[in-house]
């Protein structure tokens, strides 16, 4: 709560209990009859409109300055309009209960805003203040703005790395948590690059800045949250659009009701009464605020799992979504190869130890994911004394004396007039010999992300379909889709007929289907443009990305987006509870005044009831 | 040219559309933003008469929300 707020609160309270005091008095010994006549009732109303002008000053103040610029359907001038009619029906508590209750809902809304503007506003954390840039004079500290590419800066320990750069010197760790959720600080050295908005822990490093403060990490994702509130969704459109008309045709129905049936019934005041009820739920607070606030808190809750959505609008389209296209490599797979299997006579260990040796030294992904393999499972260290040759296209051999081993396809073997068993699966086979004989073969395969068998698993239990592009042909394609529950693939696509392909799905779609598409970003561009929804693996650092896309998943996890879909659902749902609530309460009040059956105290009640209602209605989007 | 500026006291979501629409409504102007939830105003507008533009965004604001403080 700031300041202000507090003052607010105060002054409610210090109202509230006035008015208990006077109000029972009231109550009890009649206060008209205290003094004798006229002055009874002036003593009564003068206490009244003592409470009343101090917790009413600022909304009649703020009344008057609004009347004099022409807005005559102000909420505040509407206020006090009821008021004043209360007083001038010498309903006198009524008034005041009305004036207290309407300045309980305002405060309610500033500080129910400020409480959510503050989780956004921590995600603000990572805008970094400063940059120390190496000078003549040694180092200064200037705006990262300033900073020009080539520049090298130095970050201390504890500082936020302000611009995307390389390091140059110095060993450090680097935490990530702000920006991917990375649990894990990660190390890193010399040449390797570092990403802005990123807190260096350990040790003073120097860097040199690659990208300037527009186009760095940080600046992108901080324009993005920004900016989320620009694309403004239907729900809201509406509700500011309603909000317009509303309050005038609440307000011209109050006088009509006033006019027509004051002039039929010649009962003034109880028509005055009955319109007067219609002014106080004539402003729109509930819903004008409650449907912003419900999407502000949903943009908030995706962002505070690393999933970044540029607008509200989206959040309608994906709440909706139910056709996920997904591109294979580094979107399904993480892009890398990895032992799957591996085939032998006798002992798999001896497969592994023999392909090793011929793969040492090579830097092809394949003859690492085979290094890595024997590293991690059986031993650090491989033989280092055979002599390596490399038959590019083919495979290596390996001689130590008498013995040769060799590692490589099958077109290595049949040259080499070994017999050996072929096999057909989906990735990459590597066969070994020594001195003439088979022993085996190795299947090395692009390993599938773990969390896509849930996020697949997750997809099929909603019914949602999914779609796989990829480069590879019709076996592994559809051995991949099979492995995984995906229903439907695209296989042998060049990387420019993914689009096509794209289109192609949505052309074909029904009129109700949201089409998603999903891809690492680095190359797939233009299907992030061009489907309905295009979710981007941030990858953070890949800027184009962040720009092709309309949500960012920052921690690269594809069940960002069933969460993304859960939270947006869920907004939705509120929204419309928020809007149906409101203003069904609205109606019902508005009809129960004009049958006369409510009075000042229940439509004020209400009113300010219903918009915090609401507002804590938009709250439940967030899980503490 | 385009600017953010923070803004102070803009207490209601309804007057932060208001002020938006009478914005836009300037000569000169090609967007706006007014965003009651981070409280900023973001203003899109020619550059050579972007002061004078300036002063006419404050005073349509102060129209709407007169305690509204437009921080440079």
């Amino acid at each position: 709560m700031n300041k202000k707020q507090k003052k607010w609160l105060r002054k409610i309270i210090i109202a509230a209990c006035f008015f208990a005091v006077v109000f029972t008095v009231d109550l009890t010994i009649k206060l008209d009859e205290v003094l004798p006549k006229p002055y009874g009732i002036i003593f009564r109303m003068g206490l009244y409109l003592i409470i009343y002008l101090y917790i009413g000053k600022d909304v009649i103040k703020r009344s008057l300055k609004n009347i004099m610029n022409g807005h005559v359907f102000d909420e505040n001038f509407l206020m006090v309009i009821a008021t004043i009619g209360a007083f001038a029906i010498s309903e006198f508590g009524e008034a005041v209960v009305v004036m207290l209750l309407f300045q309980v809902g305002e405060f309610f809304q500033s500080y129910a805003v400020g409480k959510s503007r503050q989780s956004i506003t921590n995600l603000m954390d990572i805008r970094p203040d400063y940059a120390n840039v190496m000078g003549i004079n040694g180092l200064i500290k200037v705006d990262p703005s300033e900073v020009a590419i080539g520049d090298v800066i130095v970050v201390k320990p504890g500082e936020k790395i302000p611009l995307d750069g390389i390091i140059i010197s110095g060993q450090t760790i680097i935490d990530a948590k702000a920006l991917t959720g990375e649990a894990i600080p990660q190390e890193k050295g010399p040449e390797q690059e570092v990403v802005s908005g990123t807190i260096n822990l350990t040790s003073l490093i120097e860097v040199k800045v690659i990208k300037t403060y527009n186009d760095s990490t940080v600046s992108k994702i901080l324009e993005l949250v920004e900016n989320a509130q620009t694309n403004k969704s239907k729900s809201e459109k509406f509700i500011t659009k309603f909000a317009r008309v509303y309050t005038p045709i609440v307000v011209i129905s109050a006088i009509l009701l006033i006019l027509i049936f004051g002039l039929i019934t010649k009962d003034w005041s109880e028509w005055v009464y009955r319109g007067l009820n219609f002014l106080v739920v004539s402003c729109p607070c509930a819903v004008v605020i409650s449907v912003p606030l419900a999407f502000f808190s949903g943009l908030g809750e995706c962002s505070k799992n690393q999933i970044l959505i540029k607008g509200s609008s989206y959040m309608e389209k994906i709440a909706k979504s139910n056709v996920f296209v997904l591109d294979k490599t580094g979107t399904i797979t993480k892009g890398n190869f990895k032992v799957t299997k591996i085939n032998s006579n006798y002992s798999d260990k001896n497969v592994l130890y023999y392909a090793a040796i011929c793969e040492q030294h090579s830097l092809h992904p394949i003859a690492q994911s085979i290094v890595e393999e024997y590293q991690t499972t059986i031993d650090k260290q491989i033989p280092n004394n055979y002599v390596i040759k490399e038959f590019p296209g083919f495979g290596i051999e390996a001689r130590l004396d008498d013995e040769v081993i060799l590692a490589g396809n099958n077109k290595l073997m049949k040259l080499n007039n070994i017999i050996f068993n072929e096999v057909n699966e989906a990735g990459t086979v590597v066969y070994v010999s020594r001195n003439g004989a088979f022993i085996g073969s190795i299947l090395i395969e692009d390993e599938i992300k773990s969390e896509t068998f849930k996020f697949i698993d997750e997809l099929n239990k909603r019914n949602l379909k999914s779609i796989m592009l990829t480069g590879d042909n019709n076996v592994v394609a559809s051995l991949v889709a099979s492995n995984l529950g995906i229903t439907e693939f695209h296989s042998s696509l060049l990387p420019h007929e993914k689009v096509s392909s794209l289109e192609e799905i949505i052309k074909n779609k029904n009129e109700d289907d949201v089409v998603c598409f999903i891809g690492d970003g680095i190359n797939d561009a233009p299907a992030l443009t061009r489907s309905d929804v295009g979710f981007g693996m941030g990858k953070i650092g890949t800027d184009a990305a962040i720009e092709a896309s309309d949500v960012v998943l920052m921690n690269d996890d594809l069940n960002g987006i069933i969460k993304a879909r859960n939270i947006s659902r869920k907004t939705l749902k509120i929204v419309k509870e928020n809007i149906v609530f409101a203003l069904g309460v609205k109606i019902l009040v508005l009809i129960l005044s004009a049958l006369g059956i409510t009075d000042l105290w229940i439509a004020v009640f209400s009113d300010v009831g219903v918009c915090i209602l609401a507002i804590l209605n938009s709250f439940r989007i967030v899980k503490k | 040219m385009k600017r953010k500026f923070n803004l102070e006291n803009l207490d209601c979501a309804n007057c932060a559309a208001k002020m938006e629409r009478n914005i836009l409504k300037i000569s000169g102007v090609d967007t706006a933003n007014v965003n009651f939830f981070m409280q900023t105003m973001t203003i899109e507008a020619e550059d050579n008469m972007f002061e004078e533009i300036m002063k006419e965004v404050e005073r349509v604001c102060k129209k709407v929300e007169p305690d509204l403080l437009i921080k440079r």
